[in-house]
């Protein structure tokens, strides 16, 4: 139950547009003890689902560019198997710290950034 | 649209762009299982100057493979569970609908900073 509800709350971030996974992966490692490498892959597969739907939509309404997509992704395909060999090296310890460091820095640059409603 | 020597220059810089903000969101969606998406939203509008909508979208095209081959890797090491996945999936979904339609309803600045005020606090616990 517990799982469901944290699903709940980041999905419900991420539906207002901020990022959900941010959020998903320390409510997993503090509210359900998840360690922290099973914690970041659940969250890449929960983005699944969701993304399918979402990118069916845009790509009706043509809001995908899929060739600029695609060149993103053969250069993202590499740093992808990159980070998640350097992720899958590290102990727990060293990767949540990491992760920390990240979040800390997304909540710095959230705090300051300037939203479409500033306007 | 102009041909020639200024659309050739212009394409390769593009192609630059195109595979620096590529390694760098995977990296990050690779190393941190997250955070793809606030490296490539923001660099295609500023960077490839793409507009804020499509950039959205074209953001979960790019995202999906990356995270595809993040997992593939991160099963290897074992680190996957079903059990776990289905039942924050099935939050997700949910919650992802829920939150589509809460969006013109709520103050969202406000709302944003005070989620930036919990990331600030999750990640100085993490750290120390």
């Amino acid at each position: 139950m517990i799982l469901f509800l944290i699903g709940l709350a980041s999905g419900i971030i991420s539906g207002m547009g901020m990022g959900g996974g941010t959020i998903l992966i320390p409510g997993l490692i503090f509210l359900a003890n998840i360690p922290q490498h099973l914690a970041q892959s659940v969250n890449l597969s929960v983005f699944f689902p969701t993304s399918i739907v979402a990118l069916w939509i845009h790509t009706k309404n043509k809001h995908v560019r899929y060739k600029l997509a695609l060149k993103i992704i053969i250069a993202g395909v590499v740093g992808a198997f990159i980070g998640s060999w350097i992720a899958v090296s590290m102990s727990t310890r060293t990767l949540g710290r990491l992760f920390g460091f990240f979040i800390l820095a997304m909540g710095i640059y959230e705090l300051f950034r300037k939203t479409k409603t500033d306007k | 649209m102009e041909i020639g020597k200024g659309d050739n220059i212009r394409d390769r810089s593009m192609m630059l762009k195109a595979v620096i903000i590529g390694i760098t969101a995977g990296l990050c969606n690779g190393l941190f299982g997250s955070g793809g998406g606030i490296i490539v939203v923001p660099a295609m509008i500023h960077l490839l100057k793409v507009e804020e909508h499509d950039a959205h979208a074209t953001a979960i095209a790019v995202i999906l493979p990356l995270s595809l081959v993040s997992v593939l890797v991160y099963s290897k090491h074992n680190y996957f569970d079903w059990n776990t996945v289905w039942k924050v999936c099935i939050g997700g979904v949910i919650g992802s609908g829920i939150g589509a339609w809460l969006l013109p309803r709520i103050p969202v600045k406000f709302l944003s900073k005070i989620f930036a005020i919990f990331m600030i606090l999750a990640g100085l616990r993490m750290i120390i």
